[in-house]
């Protein structure tokens, strides 16, 4: 299993809910995760149901059998400040660097070098080790920027060894494009049973493994359960009215006769498996295409409830039993 | 076409209003129709279908007689084929099929084109071909954070510019903050009246500039230390291209500025995109305070995919306890008669909601009975107790799938009215989620109906609650 764990995919498809139920489904058995935020959105926060996480690894969750969850977000202009006080001793640098404005010009306008400072904190919690020799961190886990960005994202950092040619900007972008391109860093994406965000998958796909960046699973997010079968969906098609309506009569819901209560629900209640027919028809056919593009594809069923603690936890325990952890 | 039946829901949407819903309607025709509506700019989180509602208002109002160009960042393939685009040479194409007298013309923005089209246009060619070939520059313009952003507000400016169009329909970038584009211009423009420019210059230029002497062993320590940091090589293509730049830089910030101001004029309109789910919402609000912050001109909020039911006077609690009752069949068969006039006589019907209906012929009469009769009298062979059996099955699955719309009905009513709550004078649009995707410019004009209806399928609160 490889100890940086990126999750990508279209937006709304809940690649942050995926990547921390991921970061607590690694957790268990003792184990310790890193959950990275790097678009600095707090969606991690909101997820855990804790206030808005500060530039610091703290714990945010505890995982059946004791393993823990700890979260950073990462504010890429303190993560400069950071990176010039660690490697350089720059500290009083950075801070004339950051009165000129060059701080901001490296994090937002500087070409990737914001990207840069993202991918080369994640990595170097993958590597940090204790006095002992062990590793702080079993698994790293990100919640990375959407399909569409996500292989120039993770690709900086050839982009930028290819323009800094020498110098410790070089040097970090190599150590880290090392990390990335090797096993220990697996891609995953996160797609719904729908044309756009299916189709957004196959192209991130080809597009990370032309950067022969490491692709890892598919994830189909909020997969709605089967309440008609094949059956049903038949007889659906066949059925007289009349019939239904005094299925549904019997069942006390008023009177079967036209301009009875279980009359009228009868077409609207058609007309939701009509419906319902036409979107299962659609999933069938994109979970087709998922399946033709070679990688292990998991499911994760959709919460009637909508998403909260309680959710994340029953999502890290589906994510177990499927093996991904 | 459909032109005079909209134009009817509207009217009478207008005469029953508001008690059906808390929040003010946003209605949307009268916006596309307004000739001082220049410039429509759609923004919000990824995956809310922003670009399809840029791609369908354009549609909508170039068939309402408009001559419109969409302008879209990054669509989805099968949306740039509905609309006949996805050749990609930042140029805006007439888009076929559009009935009426209105045009619409589509585009894809090409970012880098974007870029090198500026350079070519604002520097004599020899500084362009050393701006072009610098390193720096090729990376800077192929996308990395901010190009996007700015280069979509760039050629926003220069579509409006040109006027040729009445209208232009923005769609905006998939930005990790998703108002990037709002201060990309000006970042731009900070950065480029900063003193860091200066630094980058310092070679060439700081020795003369009066006043600035006691910063100058400050700014060789500050090159020295970019060096250390970049490596050599590196600084010195960045200063290489901040020097050929140079002339350009007041060229930028003006535009920069002019785009910023006209974002903010009159005839501007923002509509903020969402999805009736929780992050999208939060996303919106943001949206909406950031714009009122910087004062750009909110017309109202859209959102999409919102579900409804014609069957929404059944909760999904009776529906379920229904199900049961018919896959239980032992109870049924047993004690039909008591469980049946005990339930049937329409309560949900006279307890809950239309008592002001006229009662149903069959209204208080026990249901078993009615149905015994109609069973024995109405179709005595057509119904076999073998087919009745599956028929029990199918209803009880109907039920089951009309809870779960309704839990999603109520779901996704709680997550609007804490939108509405937290900012109740934006105005909504509300669009009936579709099954599959847009492939077409049907499929297009279709959405552009859901967004000018006015809240189409929507259960009605009043009667609801």
């Amino acid at each position: 299993m490889s100890r940086l764990q990126v999750v990508s995919g279209k937006g709304g498809t809940g690649k942050t809910t995926v990547a921390a139920a991921l970061a607590l489904a690694l957790a268990t058995e003792g184990k310790r995760t890193l959950l990275v935020e790097v678009e600095g959105r707090q969606g991690i926060a909101q997820l855990f149901e804790t206030e808005a996480l500060p530039y610091e690894e703290r714990k945010i969750a505890v995982a059946p059998g004791g393993g823990e969850v700890y979260a950073l977000a990462i504010d890429p202009e303190l993560a400069l400040l950071d990176y010039l006080q660690m490697f350089y001793k720059m500290g009083g640098a950075g801070r004339a660097l950051k009165k000129l404005g060059a701080i901001d010009f490296a994090t937002t306008i500087a070409p990737g070098l914001r990207d840069v400072l993202l991918t080369g904190k994640a990595c170097e919690a993958v590597r940090r080790k204790e006095k002992s020799g062990r590793f702080v961190y079993d698994y790293v886990v990100m919640d990375a920027p959407p399909t569409g960005r996500i292989t120039r994202f993770l690709n900086v950092n050839d982009e930028v060894a290819g323009l800094a040619r020498i110098g410790p900007i070089h040097n970090q972008a190599q150590a880290v494009m090392r990390v990335l391109k090797s096993a220990e860093t697996a891609v995953h994406l996160v797609t719904l049973l729908e044309e756009m965000p299916v189709q957004e998958t196959a192209d991130g796909i080809a597009e990370l493994r032309a950067a022969r960046l490491p692709v890892g699973r598919i994830i189909v997010n909020m997969v709605r359960p089967e309440v008609l079968d094949g059956t049903d969906l038949e007889l659906v098609r066949s059925v007289p009215r009349a019939a239904v309506a005094k299925s549904l009569s019997s069942a006390g819901l008023g009177g079967a006769r036209r301009g009875g209560n279980a009359e009228r629900l009868v077409d609207p209640l058609l007309a939701q498996a009509d419906e319902y027919a036409e979107r299962h028809a659609l999933e069938h056919e994109q979970r087709a295409v998922l399946q033709e593009l070679g990688l292990p594809v998991h499911e994760l069923p959709l919460l009637a409830e909508g998403m909260d603690l309680a959710g994340l936890y029953e999502l890290a325990g589906e994510l177990r039993e499927q093996g991904l952890s | 076409m459909s032109r005079p039946e909209a134009a009817q829901t509207h009217d009478a949407a207008r005469q029953h209003p508001p008690h059906l819903s808390p929040t003010r309607v946003l209605d949307l025709d009268p916006l596309l129709d307004d000739p001082k509506t220049r410039i429509v700019v759609c923004c919000g989180s990824g995956g809310v279908g922003k670009t399809t509602t840029a791609a369908a208002l354009g549609l909508r109002a170039a068939e309402r007689g408009r001559k419109v160009v969409v302008l879209t960042i990054d669509p989805a393939r099968r949306l740039a084929q509905s609309m006949g685009i996805d050749s990609l040479d930042n140029t805006p194409r007439r888009v076929k099929g559009v009935e009426g007298v209105g045009e619409l013309h589509a585009m894809m923005l090409d970012m880098k084109r974007t870029f090198d089209e500026i350079v070519e246009a604002h520097a004599d060619p020899e500084r362009a071909a050393a701006i072009l070939g610098n390193p720096f520059y090729q990376s800077l313009s192929a996308g990395f954070a901010g190009t996007q952003e700015y280069m979509a507000m760039e050629k926003l400016g220069q579509l409006r510019a040109k006027d040729e169009w009445d209208l232009i329909v923005v769609d905006t970038p998939p930005s990790r903050s998703a108002l990037d584009f709002l201060d990309a211009p000006k970042r731009l423009g900070s950065f480029l009246d900063g003193k860091l420019i200066r630094v980058l210059l310092a070679p060439a230029k700081v020795g003369g500039r009066a006043g600035m002497k006691f910063l100058n062993v400050g700014m060789s320590m500050m090159t020295g230390a970019l060096g250390k940091l970049l490596g050599g090589q590196l600084l010195k293509d960045v200063q290489t291209f901040v020097a050929a730049m140079d002339s350009m830089f007041g060229g930028f910030r003006t535009r920069a500025d002019a785009t910023y101001k006209l974002l903010q004029a009159p005839g501007t309109a923002f509509l903020v995109v969402a999805a009736p789910e929780r992050d999208a919402l939060r996303e919106a609000a943001y949206f909406v305070e950031r714009l009122a912050a910087e004062d750009m001109p909110l017309a109202g909020l859209v959102l999409n995919r919102v579900h409804g039911s014609g069957a929404d006077r059944l909760s999904a609690e009776r529906a379920l306890a229904a199900a049961e009752n018919l896959e239980e069949p032992r109870i049924v068969d047993q004690e039909g008669g008591k469980a049946g006039l005990r339930n049937s006589p329409d309560t949900y019907d006279s307890s809950e909601s239309d008592a002001s209906e006229a009662p149903a012929p069959d209204e208080g009469s026990p249901a078993v009975t009615d149905m015994e009769r109609t069973a024995a009298k109405d179709e005595p062979q057509s119904v076999t107790p073998h087919l009745e059996r599956s028929v029990d099955q199918l209803a009880a699955s109907l039920l089951r799938l009309h809870a779960e719309r309704m839990q999603l009905l109520s779901r996704e009513q709680r997550t609007r009215d804490r939108f509405t709550a937290l900012h109740p004078e934006v105005a909504v649009a509300e669009v009936a989620a579709l099954p599959g995707d847009v492939h077409d410019l049907a499929g297009l004009r279709d959405i552009g109906n859901r967004l000018a209806a006015n809240r189409p399928e929507l259960p009605d609160p009043a009667v609801g609650a």
